[in-house]
């Protein structure tokens, strides 16, 4: 899981080629290092933006404006779940529980970096933050 | 995050997780006493019984109990694995604990390795909480440099290493079985038991798997002894626990508080419902758990008999606050199509009921819903409940059969009406960005 971890945040996405690698690298049959890439879904096998944000929508984040923070980001970005921008910049997912409720509305960026307590105000900034 | 416990106390300071803080803490100091006074493996299990502590991620099973089902005189390897793959809608302590204590989940297990003779013991911590993970491996790091972990822990003959593992985006690890099948490098899917982890684990060895919160409760009881951990909280609930606190509330966090509290305490310390509305609903034990309606929540203590007694559990101490701005339909809407996409698709009663579970609640809360739904859901929970491999199923059937048992009038008010019996621009207002 580490090597497709890593894999991924080099090339961005894990493409067959690169499940393929990692397999050969393991030596183990490429398809079972396809089911661990197909089963985890922080693994991406289509390709993302340079910037992927995941935002839970789940109850609890839900409750307290996690919709709400989608919307507004899909506003901004003018792309739906699953879309990513023409530009190639941005691309928007839904998530599941990150285990974050308290800090509510919780969005990922590429993954690993969490921002916890989206105003509408903090999306526009990290919005700015990552086009650069 | 407030504490009147024995985890997340003391935690004033910046750089909590750091081990010089911990030391400073009393940290390591169970584990040193064990290592200087020899006492015996069976001698902390006992005492570990003794305190009565049940395990936090949201079974409940006696902890001691637990460690005495590894076999004694095993030949080979054992292992410990420790759950922080919290991804339970509603729970956010392990994350707290690993954050800003996480050396006393590394000496808890420590001690657990070395009452039940593992020489290896894994975290697999939730993936997306990677900055987490990334903090606890330089914790680990700091306990490696200072000997209290690797070869001959302080000069003795006990060697214990820890590892840390991330998932990646997937409820289902959470589940012990599912857990060890993804530490090997697999899918993550549930194994029938038995045979149970204690006697086929972790690459078929003997494997004991607690959550964060239990480790991290392990060390006091060991300083302070069994019946001082026990006396924290009430007969047959031992000591403090986490309660993650989300929702409609005003305050939402972690708060550690002893077994036993009443909820109404709970509720006022997380500031109150918000806006000033009306508590309507609570789910007390994560999004798993039974809902209970707020005149049942209000008599009930925060203890894993009190909670169980009311119809619910008390599970991971997961504590979603739902006001009158609630839409009980679409809260369940939003809980079935977690499980629906969550189940990880090896039994069909889960992998095809929870379909059925989601799909049928979202044609009642977008007006489409027909007279004989609710039995029809009903039906659906009957046959996932108790079929299939792992209690994901059961975990996805109990809030359908809850929130129906408890709201059904709500439901019927949908299904006859097309619309929900709370106005639109009242849910949108109770259900905005808050942050506190």
């Amino acid at each position: 899981m580490s090597a497709l971890r890593i894999a991924q945040e080099e090339k961005g996405w894990l493409s067959s080629e690169t499940i393929e690698f990692v397999a050969k690298y393991l030596e183990m049959p490429a398809i079972a290092v396809y089911e661990v890439a197909s089963f985890y879904n922080m693994y991406d096998l289509s390709p993302v933006g340079a910037r992927k944000i995941t935002v839970c929508t789940n109850l609890p984040c839900a409750l307290s404006g996690g919709v709400h923070a989608a919307d507004y980001i899909k506003k901004r970005l003018g792309i739906d779940f699953n879309e990513t921008t023409p530009d190639g910049k941005f691309t928007l997912k839904e998530g599941e529980c990150m285990g974050a409720c308290g800090d509510a509305p919780v969005l990922l960026v590429n993954n690993h970096h969490m921002c916890s307590w989206m105003t509408e105000e903090k999306i526009d900034q990290l919005l700015e933050d990552l086009k650069k | 995050m407030s504490s009147q416990g024995i985890i997340l106390s003391g935690l004033d300071g910046d750089r909590t997780w750091r081990l010089a803080d911990y030391i400073k803490r009393g940290g390591y100091e169970a584990l040193k006493k064990i290592i200087a006074e020899k006492i015996s493996a069976d001698d902390v299990i006992a005492e570990v019984k003794k305190s009565s502590l049940r395990g936090r991620g949201g079974a409940g099973f006696p902890t001691g109990l637990k460690w005495s089902f590894m076999p004694r005189a095993f030949p080979g390897a054992k292992y410990l694995a420790c759950n922080s793959d919290e991804g339970e809608p509603g729970t956010f302590k392990d994350r707290d604990i690993l954050r800003y204590n996480p050396h006393s989940v590394i000496e808890g297990m420590i001690i657990a390795g070395y009452a039940m003779g593992c020489e290896r013991g894994y975290n697999y911590i939730h993936g997306e909480i990677f900055e987490v993970y990334s903090r606890f491996e330089e914790a680990l790091q700091e306990a490696r440099e200072a000997g209290l972990l690797g070869k001959n822990i302080l000069g003795s003959d006990f060697s214990f290493d820890l590892f840390a593992h991330h998932g990646y985006g997937a409820y289902i690890c959470g589940e012990e079985t599912a857990l060890l099948e993804s530490i090997e490098g697999k899918k993550g899917q549930p194994r029938f038991k038995p045979p149970f982890p204690a006697s086929f684990g972790l690459y078929g060895k003997p494997t004991t798997i607690n959550n964060t919160e239990t480790f991290a409760s392990i060390p006091y009881i060991i300083r302070e002894g069994g019946d001082a951990f026990l006396a924290l909280g009430k007969p047959n609930n031992g000591g403090t626990k986490l309660f993650s606190v989300s929702g409609h509330v005003n305050k939402p966090g972690n708060y550690e508080i002893p077994l036993g509290t009443p909820f109404a305490d709970l509720l006022e310390m997380a500031g109150g419902v918000r806006g000033g509305r009306k508590l309507k609903a609570v789910i007390p034990g994560g999004s798993s758990a039974p809902v209970l309606p707020a005149s049942i929540m209000m008599d009930c203590t925060m203890d894993y008999d009190s909670i169980s007694k009311a119809g619910s559990m008390l599970g991971s101490g997961a504590v979603i606050v739902m006001d009158e701005s609630t839409c009980m339909v679409k809260a369940l809407e939003r809980l079935s199509y977690f499980y629906f996409e969550e189940s990880c698709g090896q039994c069909t009663p889960c992998r095809e009921g929870t379909g059925w579970l989601y799909r049928v609640v979202h044609r009642i809360e977008n007006g489409l819903g027909r007279p004989d739904d609710l039995d029809l859901l009903n039906s659906v929970t009957a046959n996932i409940m108790g079929r299939t491999i792992c209690a994901l199923g059961d975990a996805a059937s109990m809030p359908v059969q809850s929130f129906i048992k408890h709201f059904g009038d709500e439901f019927a008010f949908h299904i006859e009406h097309k619309k929900c019996l709370v106005p639109q621009d009242v849910q949108r207002e109770g259900s905005k960005i808050y942050v506190a």
